[in-house]
C-alpha cells in the first residue's frame, strides 16, 4: 500500500484519537492460541509423516511428501465442510501459516466464486490470496538457489 | 456571479441553513417491511422484523440472488401492509452495497416501479427518506418507495475475503448484516412524518484501515449532526433519540467525544447507535452491524414502532456511510464517509 496523500493537522489529530478509542488485538492470546494451535497441526503433520515412513517404508525425508499432501486434503476437507473459517478465528496465524491454510485460501476461493463457473470463477479466482505467496515464494527460491549456485 | 445573485434573490422556499431541507407538507411513513437473515432474527431485535429467513441462501442458488429476494419481499410486504400495489408507486429509491447496484436494479426489475437507484452505502436509508420526502413534498409524486438491503456473505466476498477463508478477525471489525428494508412515503396518511433532510457532505479524516469504518465514520456523523442542530437552532435534548447508522461500539464512542470537543455539546444522553442495536452482546459480531440493510431494517421494524407507541416523538435518523471500494483502499486512499440524517415525528 502506498500512502499517496497529504495529511492534513485536522486528519492527523484524529488519526490519533481514533487510535486511542480503537481497542488493540489482544496480542499475547493470539500469539499461545497460534503457538498452541499451529503445534498441534505439526503433531498431526508429524505424526503422519511416521506414520507414512513405517506403512510405506520410506525415508523419513521421502514420507513427507505424502504426508503434506494428506495435510492439504484435510485443510482443504475442513474448508468445504465450513470449520476451518471457524477454527482459524480462533487459531490465527497457527492455522494460517502451516501448509493447511495455503489449501484453506484456495479451496475458499474456489467455493465462493464456483457460481461464476469453472472458467471465470474457479479457475480464474482460485489463486487470487495463493497467487502472492506462490509468486514471491518461487522469486525467493530463485535467488536463494542463485545465491547458492555463486557461492559454492 | 450574476446567476448567485438571482439565487440569493429568490430564496428556495423550503431551505433552511447550509444543508437542510424543511418539508412544508412532511411525508408520512405509512408502512414498512423488513427482512433478516438467521443471526439478525436472533438478535435483540429479532421479533420485530416482519420476516426472519431459515437461512442465508434463501433456496437461491447465489447469495446475491438471495440478497434480491430479501429486497423484494421486503417491499412486497411493505405494499401488502399498505394496502397498495406496485402500480401506486410513482418512484422507488432503492440503494444497496454490490458493485453497479445489482440488487436495487434486479429487484426493481422484478417489483416494476420507476427507480433511482441510490449510492450511499449504509447511509442509504436516510438518504432515500430525504430525497423521497422531497419528491414527495415537492409535488412529484404520491407513494414513493424507499429500499435497501445488505447481505454478509456478499459483502464479505466483495469487499473482504470468500466466506470460508480462515483469518483473524479485529476486535474492532464490524459485521455487515445480512437485512432488508422497504418503506412507503406517502403525501397523506398516518405514520411519522419526515419532516426535515439534512444532506451530508462527504468527509474524510484520514482513516485507512476498512475494518475500521466506525471510525472512519464518526466525523461525517458529528459533521451532519451538528450542521443538522445549526441550521435548525434545535438541541440534541430537543430529540428523543438520534440514531447513527452504523458507527458500532468505538465509532459511537468517537462521535460522543467529536460533539464534545467540535460541537460543544453533548449527545450521549439521547445518542443510540443502529450498529449496536442489532446484534446481542454474545453474538460474537465484533464492535457491531454495518451495512446498509442494518440500519433501514432497525429504523423501519424498531425506532418507527417505538415512534407509533408513542415512546419517541421525534427521532433524528442519521445513517452512516463509508463510500470507500476495495480498488480505493488497495491503492492507499482513506476511507470517504458521508452522514445523512432526517429528522421524524409524530
Amino acid at each position: 500500500m502506498s500512502t499517496n496523500q497529504q495529511v492534513s493537522p485536522e486528519q492527523r489529530r484524529y488519526q490519533a484519537l481514533a487510535k486511542k478509542h480503537t481497542p488493540k488485538p489482544p496480542v499475547l492470546r493470539h500469539a499461545v492460541a497460534a503457538f498452541i494451535a499451529g503445534g498441534l497441526v505439526s503433531v498431526v503433520g508429524q505424526f503422519l509423516t511416521n506414520l507414512y515412513a513405517r506403512l510405506l517404508h520410506l525415508t523419513p525425508d521421502k514420507a513427507g511428501n505424502p504426508a503434506v499432501a494428506t495435510m492439504i486434503l484435510i485443510g482443504a476437507l475442513l474448508t468445504g465442510f465450513g470449520v476451518y473459517d471457524r477454527l482459524a478465528r480462533l487459531a490465527g496465524a497457527g492455522l494460517a501459516v502451516p501448509v493447511t491454510g495455503f489449501a484453506n485460501s484456495i479451496v475458499a476461493e474456489a467455493l465462493e466464486f464456483k457460481r461464476e463457473g469453472l472458467i471465470y470463477g474457479v479457475g480464474g479466482r482460485m489463486f487470487t490470496l495463493a497467487g502472492a505467496v506462490i509468486v514471491y515464494g518461487v522469486v525467493t527460491a530463485f535467488f536463494v538457489g542463485l545465491f547458492k549456485a555463486l557461492v559454492k | 456571479m450574476a446567476s448567485g445573485a438571482t439565487l440569493r434573490a429568490r430564496p428556495a422556499p423550503r431551505r433552511i441553513g447550509k444543508q437542510t431541507v424543511q418539508f412544508e407538507n412532511p411525508p408520512a411513513i405509512i408502512a414498512t417491511g423488513t427482512v433478516v437473515g438467521p443471526l439478525e432474527g436472533k438478535g435483540p431485535l429479532g421479533h420485530l422484523f416482519d420476516h426472519v429467513t431459515e437461512d442465508e441462501l434463501v433456496g437461491q442458488k447465489s447469495f446475491e440472488r438471495a440478497e434480491q429476494m430479501m429486497l423484494q419481499n421486503a417491499a412486497y410486504t411493505a405494499l401488502n401492509k399498505a394496502g397498495l400495489t406496485p402500480e401506486d408507486m410513482d418512484y422507488m429509491l432503492s440503494g444497496d452495497l454490490l458493485n453497479q447496484l445489482i440488487t436495487s436494479s434486479f429487484s426493481a426489475l422484478a417489483v416494476g416501479v420507476p427507480v433511482f437507484g441510490l449510492y450511499g452505502a449504509c447511509a442509504t436509508s436516510a438518504e432515500g427518506l430525504g430525497l423521497g420526502a422531497m419528491l414527495l413534498d415537492g409535488g412529484f409524486a404520491n407513494y414513493v418507495m424507499v429500499a435497501t438491503a445488505s447481505h454478509n456473505r456478499t459483502a464479505e466476498r466483495q469487499y473482504r475475503y470468500p466466506n470460508e477463508y480462515g483469518f483473524q478477525r479485529k476486535p474492532h471489525a464490524q459485521r455487515t448484516a445480512t437485512a432488508a428494508g422497504a418503506a412507503i412515503l406517502a403525501r397523506s396518511g398516518e405514520g411519522p412524518r419526515v419532516t426535515i433532510a439534512t444532506t451530508g457532505k462527504v468527509v474524510d479524516r484520514g482513516i485507512k484501515d476498512p475494518y475500521n469504518v466506525g471510525a472512519a465514520m464518526a466525523p461525517a456523523a458529528a459533521s451532519t449532526i451538528l450542521t443538522h442542530l445549526q441550521d435548525t437552532g434545535r438541541r440534541p435534548q430537543d430529540y428523543d433519540l438520534i440514531a447513527t447508522g452504523d458507527l458500532a461500539l468505538y465509532g459511537h464512542r468517537l462521535l460522543v467525544e467529536l460533539g464534545r470537543t467540535e460541537g460543544g455539546i453533548d449527545l450521549e444522553p439521547v445518542l443510540d447507535d443502529c450498529g449496536l442495536m442489532l446484534y446481542g452482546q454474545d453474538q460474537e459480531v465484533g464492535a457491531g452491524a454495518s451495512g446498509s440493510g442494518c440500519s433501514a431494517a432497525v429504523t423501519f421494524a424498531s425506532i418507527l414502532k417505538d415512534m407509533r407507541d408513542g415512546r419517541y416523538k421525534r427521532v433524528l435518523v442519521a445513517a452512516t456511510g463509508a463510500l470507500h471500494s476495495p480498488c480505493s483502499f488497495q491503492q492507499g486512499e482513506y476511507i470517504p464517509t458521508i452522514c445523512h440524517a432526517v429528522s421524524l415525528e409524530v
